[in-house]
């Protein structure tokens, strides 16, 4: 994965396929911790304890079409290689988080990547989800919420095209007043 | 700066002059976003047919996402699944394949036969 907003896309397929109606993402940068902390918690049915234990597992996997799951090993791997890591946290029935962490200035760390379109895309898809966005740098913090977008908009659909257009340029707004200068690919 | 009252000027312009997207009798775009299609290119090629579709507005085409379709070595793929459920498969899609299977496919109706999976399985 070139950067971190695909392999965000890749943990969202999963809560997806989990059948999840609401869906976190939370993405933290702590300068001064140098830390970069990205987390998806969903409300979908969740694993047992068996198949939690698994899951990193790249030969482990619950789809019938390929025997092989490399989502979360990847994020991992991509994690641990700047000296952070990735939990994955699962109640059977109730959902699932998944937090990585990541060391900012870390040579190795992959850039942010668009955050916005990764978001944009998901909502284009799956417009039926209740998405949150939360972006935060410990000073201030930036709350995107579907439901509040659905609510402003009344009869017209939230994947309306001038509408992902909309959140597309309000997110990258808010990733540039949140990050810039946090984050060396983002510039304030 | 953006802010939350645009929608409101989005919505009164929508609901007055522009067509709003419906999902009644129309075909329906798949793309496969497991990490095989992610890795090899898919949201790139969702970007480019979500912004084909709203260049032509096309507002009856729904653009979804799924996980690994099976065949990871022809990803980045979409599936277009017609009103009838019959489906074309498309395979090693760019975002350039993804405007031309919006304007031929999409708009048109013609298949864009050497994109799918079955002229790709003949060159091997």
């Amino acid at each position: 994965m070139r950067d971190l907003s695909l392999h965000l896309m890749d943990i969202i397929q999963n809560s997806i396929s989990a059948d999840a109606a609401r869906i976190d993402i939370r993405i933290l940068v702590n300068s001064a911790q140098d830390e970069l902390k990205i987390e998806v918690t969903d409300n979908g049915r969740g694993m047992d304890k068996e198949l939690l234990a698994k899951v990193s597992d790249p030969f482990s996997t619950t789809r019938t079409t390929r025997r092989i799951g490399l989502g979360i090993p990847l994020f991992r791997a991509s994690a641990q290689r700047t000296g952070g890591d990735l939990t994955v946290d699962s109640d059977k029935g109730k959902g699932t988080t998944v937090t990585a962490l990541l060391k900012i200035r870390n040579i190795d760390r992959p850039p942010l990547g668009d955050i916005a379109e990764t978001v944009v895309n998901v909502i284009a898809a799956k417009p039926e989800i209740q998405w949150n966005l939360f972006l935060d740098n410990i000073k201030e913090e930036f709350v995107f919420d579907s439901n509040e977008v659905k609510s402003r908009l009344g009869d017209v659909p939230i994947n309306q095209f001038e509408v992902l257009t909309w959140i597309k340029e309000f997110i990258n707004e808010a990733i540039t007043r949140i990050f810039g200068g946090e984050l060396d690919e983002i510039i304030g | 700066m953006k802010s939350l009252a645009e929608l409101e000027e989005i919505r009164r312009k929508t609901l007055e002059q522009i067509s709003m997207r419906t999902n009644k009798n129309s075909m329906r775009i798949v793309v496969g976003m497991a990490t095989c299609g992610i890795a090899a290119g898919a949201r790139p090629v969702m970007n480019a047919l979500l912004e084909q579709l709203k260049k032509r507005n096309v507002n009856d085409v729904s653009v979804t996402m799924t996980g690994c379709i099976g065949v990871c070595k022809f990803e980045p793929i979409i599936e277009v699944i017609n009103p009838d459920g019959s489906k074309v498969t498309y395979v090693r899609m760019t975002p350039e394949k993804a405007e031309r299977i919006v304007a031929e496919h999409i708009v048109n109706g013609r298949v864009c036969i050497d994109y799918t999976i079955g002229a790709a399985e003949d060159k091997k």
